[in-house]
């Protein structure tokens, strides 16, 4: 869903390397089918951009030469794309079944005490969001996390590793 | 121990590189495919092995080859799907991760054999790692000459794209793959016509699943005949089987096909048992998707039979007392383990994933997650157990695609099977809800009461 935070008109720049990476995505497919190119590329915006702004999504459409409102409808349906500012490190937890045999839900009930937010907040310092999300496909390794933009895997948590994990990126941010 | 064939050299140091899977015969399919068998040839090769999809739904790879149009003039296409998230199965990440040139080594073999000269594999988006192993293979192989303008001076050209899917489930769905493909939202389309009609574009496509196209190389490399030999009856071959769940050997393996699931739930060369001491109390056997069995009925079948892992061997006795092979996603219950709270988990998950094109599944599913989440939670009703059944089964069979009955099965296996645990939640709120203190992510421990049919 589009929320007000998108509706900024704040004008978007895009990296030259973002550019190239758009011409080159572009050049996989045969002519005329360039809207292909609509997923990879807000992957790289996000991954610029640390989410999807509507300028962002227009400019995007305006490079494909299709309608705003066909890169909206993908954005928004799929579950990847952030249409509103996270933290700097998005912490997913996979929520489902195999992954809560073993204890996932403790996992999010931790990260909630120790970030201090709940699911889908952004913490005071701007540095971590999370949120559970479904079937990461690491089942028999569970619990475990992911994190973007990279989405670097965790496997086989424990509230103690998910400890030093936090401690990690901390550091890693005041580097 | 069982023949491997595609985890064979999985733990030879650097086998995920070109020069050290080529060190172990790598690439030698492609060769042999390229050099000495004409397309039809190769297709010819894959039905005689038997191959059946290893995606979920087992439909035999050759046939579905066979099926692909091939009108003058439009190009055809290869798309891998590599969307895996059906809860349970993390076989093709594994596969992707220890040794993508199994993969671009099928790839090519498939390519030639239906005509792609451009071919995609579809990688769910948050396989950003495997992303970036699969493209740096996919270089490796190109400088090599097996990728790009006349490999191996054979006069075949491909070009192959690693495309990242947006987050959903639904794209595993090979129609809805590819409209996401088409830069579009995972909505599946109407078959007819079928992708190898009018697929990518508008033009004959085939879809295949990561493990059925790695399985091409030892096919092409042995001979379809060979692969005939391994498994039992129509279930040919090997298959990972990805396992999860309270077992004290999770992970990925390979099997001959026709293994006792016993054997492979407590012997040591599989699973090892179940961890910490527990019991086995029941099995998802091929993903999440795939009815539940009681710990009785998945080692043996209703007539008593020891029961294996085959298509036909776990869909021993029909929905009533067996289940099935699906894609090999296998979640092993301990003792202590709730049914109603995993059957919520799951109802969930479909709820979430629903593309909401049908209205059967974009409301049921829904439906079912709430009427679950009140059982769970203490509030439910005698009566409830009936209202899931009927639910699933408005679901099943009246969607556009199978994440219908995909959502439904579960629910009504686990009723089937464990209705006496859905009415101990009726009859004991306090004490079903009292296990869920602790866990306040999990759940309200003080709900409202939600007034649903």
């Amino acid at each position: 869903m589009l929320r007000v935070e998108n509706i900024t008109h704040q004008p978007v720049e895009f990296s030259p390397a973002l550019m190239a990476q758009f011409a080159d995505f572009v050049s996989r497919y045969p002519e005329g089918k360039q809207k292909s190119a609509l997923l990879p590329m807000l992957h790289a915006v996000q991954a610029e951009q640390g989410w999807l702004s509507v300028p962002a999504m227009d400019k995007v459409a305006a490079y494909l030469g299709i309608e705003a409102i066909e890169v909206y409808e993908v954005a928004t349906f799929y579950t990847m794309y952030f249409l509103r500012p996270q933290g700097k490190f998005m912490l997913e937890v996979c929520r489902t079944g195999p992954c809560c045999l073993v204890g996932a839900e403790k996992i999010m009930d931790h990260l909630e005490q120790k970030l201090g937010v709940k699911e889908g907040e952004v913490t005071p310092d701007g540095l971590f969001s999370w949120r559970g999300v479904e079937c990461l496909a690491a089942c028999g390794f569970g619990p475990v996390l992911q994190i973007g933009p990279e989405y670097t895997f965790y496997e086989n948590l424990t509230t103690e590793s998910v400890d030093q994990l936090l401690g990690d990126l901390k550091a890693k941010a005041n580097n | 121990m069982g023949r491997k064939l595609l985890l064979e050299h999985i733990n030879v140091p650097g086998i995920n590189t070109f020069d050290v899977y080529r060190s172990k015969g790598g690439y030698a399919a492609v060769e042999k495919a390229l050099k000495t068998l004409t397309p039809d040839e190769v297709v010819e090769e894959v039905k005689k092995s038997g191959l059946r999809g290893r995606g979920g739904a087992g439909f035999p790879t050759g046939m579905k080859w066979s099926f692909l149009a091939k009108p003058e003039g439009v190009p055809r296409y290869l798309v891998c799907n590599a969307d895996e998230s059906e809860p349970g199965t993390f076989k093709d990440r594994y596969l992707m991760t220890h040794i993508p040139h199994l993969l671009i080594e099928g790839m090519i073999i498939a390519s030639f054999a239906l005509g792609s000269k451009t071919s995609y594999i579809y990688v769910r988006g948050e396989m950003m790692p495997q992303i970036r192993i699969l493209e740096k293979a996919i270089a490796e192989a190109k400088a090599a000459g097996f990728l790009g303008k006349n490999i191996l001076g054979t006069g075949y050209d491909l070009e192959l794209y690693v495309q990242p899917g947006g987050g959903a489930y639904i794209c595993g769905e090979e129609t809805a793959l590819i409209e996401s493909l088409e830069g579009k939202r995972g909505n599946p389309r109407i078959k007819p016509p079928f992708p190898a009609i009018a697929g990518l574009y508008g033009c004959p496509t085939v879809v295949n699943n990561v493990e059925s196209i790695a399985a091409t190389v030892p096919i092409i490399r042995d001979g379809g005949d060979e692969y005939a030999k391994i498994g039992i009856g129509r279930s040919t071959g090997t298959k990972l089987i990805s396992a999860g769940g309270n077992l004290k050997r999770p992970g990925v393996y390979e099997i001959e096909l026709g293994v006792p699931v016993e054997e492979f739930i407590f012997s040591d060369e599989y699973c090892g048992g179940i961890a910490n001491g527990k019991r086995l109390k029941a099995v998802v056997a091929g993903g999440s998707s795939v009815p539940i069995l009681p710990a009785n009925l998945i080692l043996k079948t209703a007539a008593g039979d020891a029961r294996v892992m085959s298509y036909e061997g776990l869909s021993e006795g029909g929905f009533a007392t067996g289940t099935m092979m699906g894609s090999g996603g296998f979640i092993a219950f301990d003792e202590d383990q709730c049914i109603v709270r995993n059957t919520w988990n799951f109802a969930r998950f479909y709820h979430h994933e629903s593309c909401g094109q049908c209205s059967p599944c974009r409301e049921g599913t829904g439906w079912m997650e709430k009427v679950l989440h009140r059982l769970e939670n203490g509030h439910g009703k005698m009566s409830d157990m009936d209202l899931l059944v009927d639910v699933s089964k408005k679901i099943e069979g009246n969607t556009i695609c199978p994440l219908g009955d995909a959502a439904a099965w579960p629910v009504a296996s686990a009723i089937r099977h464990f209705r006496d645990e859905f009415e101990w939640h009726v009859t004991n709120p306090t004490e079903a809800v009292s296990r869920n203190f602790g866990l306040a992510h999990y759940a309200d421990p003080l709900p409202k009461p939600e007034v649903i049919a």
